[in-house]
């Protein structure tokens, strides 16, 4: 059956709580999930309260101030730190995102972050995404053509082009798939909203041939169908795009080819 | 997800598992098309019943015996058991992930619309043929 309350080795406890630095007098409290492969120990929330004066303003500016200069061996992933790279996503507050876009200011009270729901924990709050990768493999996530490549670009009109905009932005942060519930029930074999936006940026190409080998691959009442377009997709992602209207796309080729 | 095994296949291996089904858009189209057929349907049968508030059997009989009124009827009970079954259906699969369960439980569902939607179709006829 699907898994309704965390496995016993799962729960997660308190935490350590370092307290604000003496003399600040604007404070924010990050409660961060925790857990170290090594220890053997349950999961637990950490506590860290920090000078906002001394922060700049992202949620990623707070976790490389805590891991700088209060807990060393707080552990995530980073790198661009504009939102363009997708390493830093996140739950923070309750909704998957990058923490490099967003904002403490805009979290209420204490700021909450956890790693990607419903995937395997690598440590604290960097996910083990090797099955998503897999299976963003399995989509052939490249330009399929047998006509002999010409001696210049391979053209497409204006309007042909404008087909993959809202699809060729997604960085497979996989803060959309994490936040799907049928992907959390059946990620071993649903493709997942990020799988299935990158499957679409490929059917949705005029310079592409192998639209029906893709569109093939894809009609499975796992792989493709269990979307039941719950929408979470769509309204976690950091970068604005719709991958619940990608995923339907799809489902139209699919009537449309019968 | 579940939890990693102890297999050493690949995870592409793994993914691409045995293939696609080439199965689901007509379940998904059925699905479709008999949710936007109950929407008359239902109101059809709603409003009727209200206006047959009251009658007397005979007249009720006669009424769902008539050729419009049946096969209205007949539809009516065809869209909402195929639809509850391929409704049913989708929820087994999502959640119940014990094969030999699920198997047993979609089995069950199927022929349980079966036997209720026969059920229903043999009484809209007695009425409509046999009084």
């Amino acid at each position: 059956m699907a898994e309704f309350s965390l496995p016993a080795n799962s729960k997660v406890h308190a935490g350590k709580a370092w307290p604000a630095p003496s003399g600040a007098r604007r404070t924010k409290t990050f409660r961060i999930y925790r857990w170290d492969p090594d220890k053997g120990a349950n999961p637990q929330v950490d506590s860290y309260t920090i000078d906002l004066d001394k922060t700049a303003p992202m949620v990623l500016d707070a976790l490389i101030k805590i891991k700088n200069e209060i807990d060393p061996t707080l552990t995530f992933r980073r790198s661009c730190r504009e939102g363009v790279c997708g390493s830093c996503a996140m739950n923070i507050d309750g909704t998957n995102t990058l923490a490099c876009t967003k904002a403490i200011a805009d979290c209420e009270g204490d700021v909450k972050i956890y790693p990607l729901p419903h995937m395997p924990v690598i440590k604290d709050l960097v996910p083990d995404l090797t099955q998503a990768y897999a299976q963003l493999r399995s989509v052939e996530p490249w330009l399929k053509s047998e006509t002999p490549p010409p001696d210049r670009e391979r053209p497409q009109s204006p309007a042909e082009r404008q087909k993959l905009d809202g699809l060729w932005e997604c960085i497979l942060c996989f803060c959309c798939s994490t936040s799907c519930p049928s992907y959390w029930w059946n990620g071993d074999r649903y493709l997942g909203p990020a799988i299935l936006l990158q499957a679409y940026r490929w059917i949705a190409d005029t310079r592409d041939e192998a639209t029906g080998e893709r569109l093939d691959n894809l009609e499975d009442p796992f792989r493709l169908y269990r979307c039941h377009t719950i929408m979470n997709c769509t309204k976690t992602c950091p970068k604005g795009l719709n991958p619940a209207k990608a995923i339907g796309e799809i489902k139209k080729l699919m009537v449309a080819r019968k | 997800m579940a939890a990693p095994d102890k297999s050493l296949r690949s995870s592409l291996g793994r993914v691409r598992g045995l293939g696609s089904a080439k199965d689901g858009t007509m379940h998904w189209w059925a699905q479709r098309t008999t949710a936007i057929a109950l929407v008359p349907l239902t109101v059809w049968f709603v409003v009727s019943v209200i206006a047959h508030a009251g009658a007397p059997l005979a007249e009720v009989k006669a009424w769902i015996g008539s050729p419009v009124p049946a096969v209205l009827m007949l539809a009516l009970v065809v869209a909402m058991f195929q639809h509850a079954r391929l409704g049913v259906q989708v929820v087994i699969e999502d959640y119940v992930h014990c094969e030999a369960v699920k198997i047993a439980a979609l089995l069950a569902v199927n022929g349980a619309a079966l036997l209720f939607g026969g059920f229903a179709v043999f009484s809209i006829l007695k009425l409509a043929f046999g009084g």
